[in-house]
């Protein structure tokens, strides 16, 4: 058998096994495609958890009341380790830390899209907590039962944290809307500004985005953005009513036929745009984001240093012993 | 001894320990708004999470002490008002604490002076007379031991690692030597509540601290200033100019919108 022909009966082996909802683990053989698309998925995933510390890390030191001082401090805290498992799970695809960070640095890998806006006001804590997590956990949750093995144990870990960081968002904006007019209208605008990024938080119309009937067959993907983007809207209505909340979209209408809410375009041309660099924020996180790594050298360098010496120290003990 | 005197005698009691309760409060409350600027800041993501971790515990002992200092007031002031609502003359806490961070050696260096004295404080207050403190305190020990580890191991790995971070780690060292005296000096609301097996006299806390600092620091290759000069004030509320700063940042939201709930 010439190396094609083996290579490809190796791929299809691998598609009808993952097909049939088995898991790949590291050590197995896997398409390089699959490889290379699980690395770029899940290290893309690991920088949006890492960026995303910034914006919500700018309130950390203006918290209200100590309560929700603690809650932050412990939700950014969980998107540091949520970032952390992710890097290893990548890792155990053959890419180091090393490398993924120095990827993010160099400005060559993604993050997701909504981190490139600014945090204004308090509320704007409890909209991303609400609505980013929540459509963090509507992307996540299928990849709990994600084809690849590390990928998936790590989002059943992160995604039970993300729901309590949901519910701590929505109740931010619950004591907001039953406080006083100016509380109130800090989370109307608070929605008005992160409701269309955060429905763009699924990608592109399924029209518009060609490539994911690959990641469907391998089972990373299970559910097209559309249908994802539709289950958000229909969990986010009935919530914004609760808290007395406008939607700003004048689209939306329940439609009985579909059981489902109809809802408007988003402008998908700011989309693209903040995606390729145009938004407030991108130059802000990724330069927020290097000089930190650049300051931090030299502390990096020193505990190497330590632990090269430490162990020098330790052989020449034992040879002397 | 007079009913009316004990009456007295219990109430002086009562001011003291919500003083007291104040003071570690706020130096608990200071510490941890410092520490939270780390984090999204550090040299690594790992640090990251040991600055928001060390955060939390302190913001959880800021909490307990303000909530038993209100109780103690009888005001109906809980712990936000003590947090947020108190002005920078009222605020207790130690000059140390309240210095801005600056390099990540100074900070590592300045969060390692206080848990070395904090920790037996904790721990004497551990044996409080007084139920509530010593509660408050056994929790705090355990946490506090793990920030002491933390910030050791760091110390030693800046003074030993290279040419760079001994000469950054070194100015640090300059630089707050002149916050440590403060640490261990008592005034009369802690030698009454020493007395009275309530609080801990600070001098007494130097001799651990003297023990820890001299272990690390033989092993961090650091040497001791010899100069005990020393700065002070924050127990009486005298703070440095960048206490003003801190607070009005910390106290935004709780300034702007009196009277609302978050
Ligand atoms: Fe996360
Ligand atoms: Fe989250």
């Amino acid at each position: 058998m010439t190396d094609e022909a083996r290579i490809a009966e190796l791929e299809k082996q691998f598609d009808d096994y993952v097909e049939a909802d088995n898991k790949a683990e590291p050590k197995d053989w896997m398409p390089e495609k699959y490889r290379k698309t699980l690395i770029r998925q899940i290290s893309q995933h690991a920088h949006s958890e890492i960026i995303g510390m910034q914006p919500e890390g700018n309130w950390l030191t203006r918290a209200p009341s100590l309560k929700r001082k603690a809650i932050l401090l412990a939700k950014v805290q969980d998107e540091a380790g949520h970032g952390l498992y992710l890097y290893s799970a990548a890792e155990t695809l053959g890419r180091s830390r090393d490398q993924l960070e120095d990827d993010l640095h160099q400005g060559k890998a993604k993050y997701s899209s909504i981190f490139n806006y600014p945090t204004l006001t308090w509320a704007d804590v409890g909209a991303i907590g609400w609505l980013v997590d929540s459509a963090a956990i509507l992307n996540q949750i299928p990849l709990c039962r994600c084809s690849y093995g590390p990928y998936a144990r790590a989002m059943i870990r992160i995604c039970k944290e993300e729901s309590f960081h949901q519910r701590q968002g929505y109740e931010i904006m619950l004591v907001l809307n039953r406080g006083t007019d100016a509380q109130k209208q800090m989370a109307q605008d608070a929605l008005n500004r992160w409701w269309w990024p955060s429905v763009q938080m699924f990608g592109p119309p399924d029209e518009a985005s060609p490539n994911s009937s690959h990641t469907m067959k391998w089972r990373i993907k299970r559910f097209s953005n559309d249908e994802l983007r539709q289950r958000f809207i229909d969990q986010a209505v009935p919530q914004a009513d609760v808290l007395g909340l406008k939607i700003p979209d004048p689209d939306l209408k329940w439609n009985d036929d579909r059981q489902a809410y109809d809802f408007g375009a988003p402008d998908w041309d700011e989309f693209f745009a903040v995606v390729k660099g145009k938004g407030p924020m991108n130059k802000a996180r990724l330069d927020h984001k290097v000089r930190v790594w650049d300051d931090g050298g030299w502390a990096r360098e020193a505990a190497m240093a330590h632990a090269e010496k430490e162990s020098a120290r330790r052989a020449s003990q034992k040879s002397a012993a | 001894m007079k009913d009316s005197d004990k009456k007295q005698g219990k109430s002086v009691v009562n001011d003291d320990v919500l003083t007291y309760c104040l003071r570690l409060g706020d130096n608990a409350m200071v510490t941890s708004q410092r520490l939270s600027e780390w984090v999204r800041n550090s040299p690594t993501i790992e640090l990251d999470i040991a600055f928001a971790n060390i955060a939390l515990d302190h913001v959880g002992q800021a909490r307990m002490l303000y909530s038993y200092a209100g109780e103690l007031e009888g005001k109906g002031r809980d712990e936000d008002s003590m947090a947020f609502l108190r002005d920078e003359r009222e605020f207790g806490n130690v000059l140390l604490a309240e210095l801005p961070n600056g390099d990540f050696a100074k900070s590592v260096l300045r969060l390692f002076f206080y848990s070395a004295w904090v920790l037996p404080l904790y721990e004497g207050l551990n044996q409080s007379n007084d139920e509530r403190l010593a509660a408050i305190a056994g929790k705090a020990v355990l946490e506090v031991r793990y920030q002491l580890k933390h910030s050791a191991e760091w110390v030693v790995r800046l003074g030993d690692g290279t040419e760079e971070s001994h000469k950054r780690i070194s100015d640090a060292l300059i630089e707050l030597w002149q916050f440590v005296g403060e640490l261990f000096e008592a005034d009369e609301v802690e030698n009454r509540l020493a007395d009275a097996g309530i609080g801990v006299d600070p001098t007494s806390l130097k001799g651990a601290w003297d023990n820890t600092i001299n272990d690390v620091f033989a092993r961090a290759n650091l040497t001791r200033p010899d100069d005990d000069w020393h700065l002070t004030g924050g127990r009486s509320g005298q703070h440095t100019e960048h206490m003003g700063y801190l607070l009005a940042e910390m106290q935004v939201l709780q300034r702007t919108y009196p009277g609302c709930e978050w």
